[in-house]
């Protein structure tokens, strides 16, 4: 088992570190203030994007891996990296195609398999 | 009762009247859900460097394998259960997004397959990918303007 073997557990743990932390501090705002759920994803998108841009992200990614490229503040921040990169590449057109470029993955595949999973799911019928 | 006149008052009376939600344990179980899902990621993350995958590529499976995962445990009507129990521990990562997009569109599912779940999908999800896109055109913009790279 040579992929157990190569797995760095400092890595993990820091990795489980850091997404905790990012979510508690999405429960201190959901308990504390009067935001919905929906309006938290769209501050943590928006807030990783600003954080990705500015180039500090980055720094979080490479210290906690997943821990900060799986919370939604990952997807705002490689939104933004994305835009950053096609825009050397394709001028102002990267402005426009870069994000989602970079994304799409993602995207499509939430599109696709929540499209999938509403198919076979059944709606919840509530008992009297 | 005296009657409620000002948002004040009626803010008043919804916080007296709302249970409090323990916010330590809330937080100890965002935490501990939260950080196990990112663990998960970390792991598909690994296999997939392990197999030869770079770190964007690797990045973009994780958040497939996630999304599609969440999808079918939305479906399975799983999710909303640890959703309860987790509270941000499920929202805040990619699964939340993925949750966002399935669970409304069960619901309006007897609307139809084109404008009840093809429409109601973007309930929450359409404002994220309003933000976030728009954000990143605007950096892109900015990134221009200054000559910063990435």
């Amino acid at each position: 088992m040579d992929f157990i073997q190569s797995i760095d557990w400092m890595g993990i743990l820091k990795c489980f570190v850091v997404g905790g932390i990012i979510c508690v501090i999405g429960q201190i705002l959901i308990d504390k203030t009067k935001l919905t759920p929906a309006r938290i994803l769209v501050i943590y998108v928006t807030t990783g994007a600003i954080l990705g841009g500015l180039g500090i992200y980055k720094y979080l990614i490479d210290f906690a891996g997943a821990g900060a490229t799986v919370p939604l503040l990952g997807f705002g921040a490689n939104l933004a990296k994305g835009a950053m990169q096609e825009v050397q590449k394709a001028g102002l057109l990267g402005a426009f195609t870069g994000g989602v470029k970079a994304s799409a993955g993602g995207i499509a595949a939430a599109v696709f398999f929540g499209y999938l999973a509403s198919l076979i799911a059944k709606p919840k019928i509530k008992k009297q | 009762m005296k009657p409620i006149e000002t948002k004040q008052e009626y803010s008043n009376y919804v916080d007296q009247k709302s249970p409090n939600s323990p916010i330590w344990k809330n937080c100890l179980n965002a935490f501990w859900v939260g950080g196990l899902i990112c663990t998960i990621g970390q792991f598909i993350m690994n296999f997939c460097k392990y197999q030869g995958l770079d770190e964007t590529a690797s990045s973009t499976v994780v958040s497939i394998v996630l999304i599609a995962i969440s999808a079918i445990l939305t479906g399975l009507n799983i999710f909303n259960k640890i959703g309860k129990f987790a509270g941000a521990g499920s929202l805040i990562p990619i699964t939340g997004f993925a949750n966002s997009i399935v669970s409304p569109a069960i619901e309006y599912k007897s609307e139809g397959y084109v404008m009840g779940v093809g429409g109601k999908m973007f309930t929450v999800a359409g404002p994220v990918l309003v933000f976030g896109i728009s954000s990143s055109v605007i950096i892109g913009i900015l990134a221009i303007l200054f000559g910063a790279g990435a």
